[in-house]
């Protein structure tokens, strides 16, 4: 029994010197390092672990998997990304352009314009699939995680600001593109007819 | 008119008395939870409280106000009395324990020669208020946390109670007063240090009871194991072990009848670190003794010091309940009652032996 004892005590007595250690290491805070440190993982039991959040935040690489985000004048419209989404969150709505819009800043030529493109930050889950397939590399994953919102429309974003008067011109001159197209390939038939 | 003005004298002395100590315990309960809650926070490597206040030194008073304003639910199946009496017997209960406790040389609210075992029988009524709010509360978990709790204080009070004898055997007085002024430069009889060495001049650490008689080392750990069982802290808080039985016998409590329960809880850790410090370290002697022309322990004794020797050792003994109660995990019931009944009860009764022989051949 005295042997129990004693054993007893002795464990209890390492349980407490430990205990002891970390309440004089409190002085010592956690350094906000990057997960890329070296001695990421050594500094943890040193001290105290708490990040006080909104005070301090711990640094997260540049293009993290956060919040996606459109460079909307580099994008051609080719809604592989709205394909590729395997929760459907992006949501693309675009109008031909009878000719030539102009380049991307990788030289891709522009033939759509984009009169809705919108992601759903709130059903998307960041899984990176959108930014692998962009051929021209303008949809991203920044490093913004912070984003509580008050309403859920909030996390809607919405990254074509072409106004829908301007939509419907678009749509209209398409049109008009486009019926002068039949127009002429009628008359051309017409005329092919006719020479026969 | 002159008697009646003695009379209203001697009552408003009382009265400022009661009111003194209720306001020394609310304000220590206040600093203990916050105390607490940085230990906890240190040792486990986090920050605690940091944002209400310089170092969230206010979060408690922002806690007890906002429990203040706190609607008091009353359980539709409780017995309402009981309910209702049991925060009020609980507390009542601790706060008289302060009736007989010396803080100084000449400094006692009451000076009873029955003291300890006034105590003793004072603070046994909050057993009684656990088990009102038990069973009041009308609630399996607050039934159970008070059944457990009653079991758990009864079977505690026999070591305690034998370790407190083997004090009283070597002091022979029940007075606490009078026990504190034996272990000092104040008292009128000798004191020898180890049973050989006269020290009653000294004084000083030399002269606590502890030292005179050193199995009453053995009989402080016991007293001090088994008020840690007595207040239902870790690692004997089976009664309101909150992994099993939600808070236990206060699951049901609200606002200020949650925060009495609370406040009964921290003066009661107070209390019974401070009747250690009184029968085992001194009570309000000072720690450093006379050494030739270095009067230290002369300079050192007053109601002044005594008030701060005395707080100074029960707030360090406070700091060891909070760095036990974070440090061991909590017992089993059949391990409690195992260690009480085996272990400490055999061991108080060879203290008791021990101190019956001490004072026979060697004082």
């Amino acid at each position: 029994m005295f042997r129990n004892i004693i054993k007893e005590l002795k464990t209890a007595g390492v349980g407490m010197g430990l205990t002891l250690k970390h309440l004089f290491a409190t002085k010592k805070r956690r350094v906000m390092d990057t997960v890329k440190s070296d001695n990421y993982f050594e500094q943890q039991g040193k001290g105290t672990n708490t990040i006080q959040y909104p005070s301090q935040e711990l640094p997260v690489p540049e293009v993290g998997r956060y919040q996606l985000f459109v460079e909307i004048d580099d994008c051609i419209v080719c809604d592989l990304c709205a394909k590729v989404c395997p929760v459907d969150c992006i949501e693309i709505d675009s109008i031909k352009s009878p000719d030539l819009i102009g380049l991307t800043s990788d030289g891709s030529p522009k033939r759509l314009y984009a009169a809705k493109f919108d992601i759903d930050m709130a059903k998307c889950m960041y899984c990176g699939l959108c930014t692998i397939v962009c051929p021209t590399e303008c949809i991203t994953m920044t490093s913004e995680y912070d984003v509580s919102v008050q309403e859920l429309d909030l996390l809607t974003y919405q990254f074509s600001d072409m106004p829908a008067e301007v939509a419907d011109e678009k749509r209209r001159i398409f049109e008009e593109a486009q019926a002068a197209k039949q127009a002429a390939k009628l008359a051309a038939l017409k005329k092919k007819e006719e020479g026969l | 008119m002159q008697p009646k003005q003695n009379y209203l004298n001697f009552y408003l002395i009382y009265i400022a008395v009661g009111l003194g100590l209720f306001g020394f315990s609310a304000v220590f309960a206040l600093f203990g939870v916050y105390a607490e809650r940085k230990v906890s926070a240190f040792i486990q490597d986090r920050l605690g409280p940091t944002e209400t206040g310089k170092f969230g030194l206010l979060q408690t008073v922002a806690d007890i106000v906002k429990l203040l304003q706190k609607e008091l639910i009353t359980p539709a199946a409780a017995d309402k009395l009981l309910f209702a009496l049991a925060p009020f017997i609980i507390f009542i209960a601790v706060y008289l324990g302060f009736a007989v406790m010396p803080w100084g040389p000449g400094l006692v609210p009451v000076s009873l020669n029955l003291g300890l075992f006034y105590f003793f029988a004072i603070v046994s009524i909050e057993t009684l208020g656990i088990l009102m709010a038990g069973w009041g509360s009308n609630n399996k978990y607050s039934m159970l946390g008070a059944m457990r709790s009653v079991a758990q204080v009864i079977s505690y009070e026999i070591p305690a109670g034998f370790a407190l004898i083997s004090v009283v055997m070597i002091a022979q007085t029940l007075d606490l007063q009078q026990i504190a002024t034996q272990q000092g430069i104040l008292s009128t009889e000798t004191t020898k240090f180890l049973g050989f060495l006269d020290v009653s001049h000294i004084g000083g650490i030399l002269s606590w009871n502890i030292f005179r008689a050193p199995h009453l080392m053995v009989a402080f750990v016991i007293y001090f194991i088994a008020s840690l069982a007595e207040c239902n802290r870790a690692p004997f808080d089976i009664p309101e072990a909150e992994s099993e039985l939600v808070a236990g016998f206060h699951t049901e409590y609200t606002g200020l009848r949650f925060g009495f329960v609370f406040l009964a809880e921290y003066s009661m850790m107070f209390l019974v670190s401070m009747l250690g410090v009184i029968l085992f370290l001194g009570a309000w002697n000072t720690p450093l003794p006379n050494i030739g022309v270095v009067q230290l322990a002369n300079w050192t004794t007053g109601w002044g010091w005594g008030i701060l020797w005395v707080s100074v050792k029960a707030l360090a003994l406070v700091g060891v309940q909070m760095w036990i109660r974070w440090t061991l995990p909590r017992f089993r019931v059949d391990q409690l009652m195992d260690l009480c009944w085996k272990v400490l009860t055999p061991l108080a009764f060879a203290c008791m032996v021990i101190s019956g022989l001490w004072r026979l051949l060697l004082m």
